[in-house]
């Protein structure tokens, strides 16, 4: 089943077909199928690594901002978010419930490009009310994956 | 000098005769041999990879900070009773009263001596299936059992046969001891293989002990709980336990569900050997039969992708491998490396650094095999299989 493919994929892109196979029982080529259609459909956007940027002696910088929307005569909250979300900067874009509408998680290089970010482009556009902005201090986890910290535990010898 | 004395003079202290009557562990041998070595791959602890989920765990820890910290009623506590009444109940419509039926225990192994202890009066036998748990004949050797071994074999699925169980059966038999899914074959009884022997008991009035802790862990087939047979609930003695299905073998939580008369006996052993279960680890096995059902799920995908690699890897490097439906373990037969399975994980461990444990550990018919855990990592499965291949091609034929 395709279900069973995504499962394997998502939690490692690198899994071959061949191994997919192995672990599902299914043959090759029909696991190579369902995943070109999946590709094909959309289902399966991109095989992308989870980069510990912290390790990577790189500068950077994350942000949540909250961003509250007026809306628009004739134009909708999702062609505002489109607005938000072509930016690189903008890493996630969702749409959501309570007192802001949309939260936008932005990597900029320090945190002047994230407050130019902020004043210059995202507070310019038509129908943004009001932006929140908190700088992200430390991550733990992400998407899924716990950054650091996560110490493996070891085995005793055992009779069993 | 007398020979007592020179005895005497070579042991310092006096061990009993029971506890030199017990074999040390072919399993302990090897991990022994292990500890002491870098870039082993394991495939020989009998155990979860994974740590017990983190909502349990969190159970746990919220008893310990508001000071649930005192002994538990020496059943268990009630509320663990009553979930593991309503899950038995859920999944396999047996009914038993959680005041007087069942008995919350450290492990299922505690359960298995206790019940040693209250069934068996000294020469009776217990009949049960070669090769199984290591620990199933020791503990009716330490309750002064006779253990009766009957032969299960690769081409009939490793079941255990109501005929051949019928041709052992003495004056002396007690009980028989199921372990299905099986430690260390992974095979799972079919339910009318399961009912024949139910007509048996029946007949001959003798009690079952079945052993049911890998009863959530099977592929593509359905466990059925021996106690859920028709008239079965009165001569069964239904061992579980939260180890392997929850990755909770830490904390060492078990149960025991029998007539009230056998529990009683039992906890009359458990409160002067034992007084309780350790009240956090009730506190995180009611959370695990509460919680989610989630997380057991996963596990049981995730052990069967790894099953199935590990099942086609072996038979791939031509050791033939009978279909596990159930646990976590592969039983490949190493036959055609001329090999018997003591060298034969002797020298895999030596050369290629991985750990199996040989079939000869849990009982002669397990020679000419070796058990291969599957609950480790699938990089782990796929770089054993490579040094397998490698250790078979160069020891072919012997």
């Amino acid at each position: 089943m395709l279900k069973d493919i995504l499962k394997i994929l998502e939690n490692d892109a690198r899994a071959r077909p061949k191994q997919i196979s192995d672990m599902t029982g299914m043959p090759q080529t029909e696991v190579t199928r369902l995943i070109k259609q999946a590709w094909q459909d959309g289902v399966i956007l991109k095989y992308k690594a989870i980069v510990n940027w912290d390790k990577a002696e790189n500068e950077h910088v994350f942000a949540l901002i909250e961003v509250k929307l007026e809306p628009q005569k004739d134009v909708g909250f999702d062609s505002i978010a489109e607005r938000i979300y072509r930016f690189p900067q903008a890493r996630s874009v969702y749409l959501v419930s309570g007192t802001y509408d949309l939260f936008v998680l932005v990597l900029g290089k320090n945190n002047h490009e994230i407050a130019n970010f902020v004043s210059q482009k995202l507070s310019h556009i038509d129908g943004v009310k009001a932006t929140n902005t908190q700088f992200i201090l430390k991550r733990y986890k992400e998407d899924g994956e716990i950054i650091e910290g996560l110490e493996e535990v070891k085995r005793q010898p055992v009779v069993l | 000098m007398s020979v007592q004395t020179r005895v005497q003079q070579h042991r310092k202290h006096h061990i009993s005769r029971r506890a030199n009557r017990l074999s040390p562990s072919g399993i302990r041998k090897f991990f022994d041999l292990l500890s002491g070595m870098e870039g082993v791959i394991s495939l020989g602890v009998g155990e979860p990879d994974f740590a017990t989920p983190w909502h349990i765990r969190e159970a746990a820890i919220e008893s310990i900070e508001k000071g649930q910290t005192m002994y538990t009623s020496n059943s268990g506590t009630p509320e663990l009773r009553k979930e593991v009444a309503r899950q038995l109940r859920a999944d396999y419509g047996v009914d038993y009263d959680p005041v007087s039926e069942i008995l919350i225990t450290v492990g299922v192994s505690e359960a298995l001596d206790l019940t040693m202890r209250a069934i068996l009066d000294p020469g009776n036998e217990v009949i049960l299936p070669d090769p199984s748990f290591v620990a199933y004949p020791s503990s009716v050797i330490l309750a002064e059992g006779v253990p009766v071994s009957i032969p299960t074999y690769e081409n009939k699925n490793f079941e255990i046969n109501a005929g051949d169980i019928e041709s052992r059966i003495t004056r002396k038999t007690r009980a028989i001891l199921l372990g299905y899914p099986s430690n260390p074959t992974g095979a799972v009884m079919s339910r009318p293989k399961l009912a024949e022997i139910a007509d048996l008991a029946y007949d001959k009035n003798l009690t079952v002990l079945s052993d049911e802790i890998y009863a959530r862990l099977t592929y593509g087939v359905e466990h059925t709980c021996f106690a859920s047979l028709p008239h079965m609930k009165e001569h069964t003695i239904l061992l579980g336990g939260f180890s392997k299905a929850y990755a909770m073998t830490g904390w060492r939580i078990g149960y025991a569900a029998a007539p009230a008369e056998i529990i009683a006996a039992m906890t009359k052993i458990h409160q002067y050997t034992m007084m309780c279960a350790s009240s956090m680890g009730q506190v995180a096995a009611l959370e695990a039969l509460k919680g989610d059902q989630d997380c057991v799920r996963e596990m049981v995908e995730d052990y069967n992708r790894r099953r199935l690699v590990i099942v086609k890897g072996l038979c791939d490097i031509g050791l033939s491998c009978f279909e596990p439906k159930g646990a976590f373990y592969a039983f490949p037969s190493i036959r055609r490396t001329g090999m018997n399975s003591e060298d034969f994980a002797e020298k895999l461990l030596a050369e290629e650094k991985v750990a199996v444990v040989p079939g000869s550990a849990f009982g002669a018919c397990g020679e000419g095999y070796v058990r291969c855990c599957y609950a480790t990592s699938l990089a782990d499965i796929e770089e054993a299989l490579r040094r397998m291949k490698r250790f078979v091609g160069k020891h072919r034929g012997g």
